[in-house]
């Protein structure tokens, strides 16, 4: 088993570390180090990798050449590159009756302002790549929405003139990351702040979280319109719609998940690789 | 075995294991990435992630 990595933080030291204790043979792989022949058949490639970089194009290019090796890659190259992209998760998750917070997308700056037409203030512009919280606005009213747009306008990125606005979502002072390795739900937690941005990552205390059924099927529902096999999928509690899918990452850290459930979430992981490679 | 930091000068003491792309957080305050090239090592500051995912 590979595991591809090119930081090597908590969560790929927990992988060796598990790896070691079950007896299974793991080769860390330093990205950043590999220059490789693409589709190369000849080589003596391990069945299945691990996808563990930090870098999103790391993780998407590395997991396509692992792939033209033959290599089965968790998370596939299409689930990396579908949970990238905000806009693509959502759509897939509404498409298929998943509840989403209420989304809007606008195509140039002037549209911007449909969005908050339709949303009202306030609303939440995020940026459709991105994660652990970084750049979201929430828009309290039309002064707000001009700086925004104002900022964008200046930053040379074709894609700051993509609005992927949402609903803000009044949530009780927390959202539930909830794990899903294949088809189960092992853990989950809360991530409660004072802040309307509950990331850990943005200081937000975790919490273990209860798994009910409802919540388990949506998680379960929203791995699977991503084709996800390992996932960390964000939701939140509406206070009028129930459970509505926030945000899937498909290189989900788990640091803070494991310090406070003390689940084994590497093991299970690595389990869940080993059956794979047998079917 | 030690290598210099690239920001204060002082040694760094690098474990015999280490991997490519691991952490260290160096007495000056500098968190260290280790680079390797075959049996040699460097270390260079941590730039910090560009793109992300995150918990």
């Amino acid at each position: 088993m590979l595991l591809l990595y090119d930081i090597l933080r908590w969560e790929e030291k927990s992988f060796i570390e598990a790896a070691k204790k079950l007896g299974i043979e793991i080769k860390p792989v330093h990205v950043p180090s590999i220059c490789g022949k693409v589709g190369r058949t000849d080589a003596d490639m391990e069945d299945i990798a691990l996808q563990r970089c930090t870098s999103f194009y790391n993780a998407l290019e590395s997991a396509i050449f692992m792939e033209s090796l033959g290599v089965d890659v968790i998370n596939r190259s299409d689930t990396i590159m579908i949970c990238q992209d905000k806009l693509w998760t959502t759509s897939l998750l509404a498409r298929r009756g998943i509840p989403v917070p209420d989304t809007y997308v606008a195509f140039s700056h002037d549209s911007a302002h449909k969005a908050a037409d339709e949303l009202g203030y306030p609303f939440v512009i995020k940026p459709i790549h991105g994660s652990w919280g970084r750049m979201l606005a929430l828009i309290d009213d039309e002064e707000d929405l001009r700086t925004v747009i104002e900022h964008r306008m200046y930053i040379p990125n074709p894609i700051q003139s993509i609005y992927y606005a949402q609903e803000f979502v009044r949530k009780p002072g927390r959202d539930i990351r909830v794990v899903v390795v294949g088809d189960e739900v092992p853990v989950a937690i809360y991530r409660y702040s004072d802040h309307w941005i509950t990331n850990t990552a943005r200081g937000g205390k975790a919490a273990p979280a209860h798994v009910d059924p409802e919540l388990e099927e949506i998680a379960l529902r929203a791995s699977e319109a991503v084709k996800g096999q390992f996932l960390g999928i964000d939701i939140l509690e509406h206070p009028e719609k129930g459970y509505i899918v926030d945000e899937v990452n498909a290189v989900t850290e788990f640091k803070n998940t494991v310090a406070v459930t003390g689940y084994d979430l590497a093991k299970k992981v690595l389990e869940f690789a080993v059956e794979r490679v047998k079917r | 075995m030690r290598v210099k930091c690239p920001i204060c000068g002082e040694p760094v003491e690098v474990p015999d294991d280490v991997l490519p792309g691991e952490l260290i957080d160096h007495e000056c305050g500098v968190t260290l990435e280790v680079l390797m090239d075959g049996n040699s090592i460097r270390l260079k500051p941590l730039e910090g992630i560009k793109e992300d995912w995150g918990e």
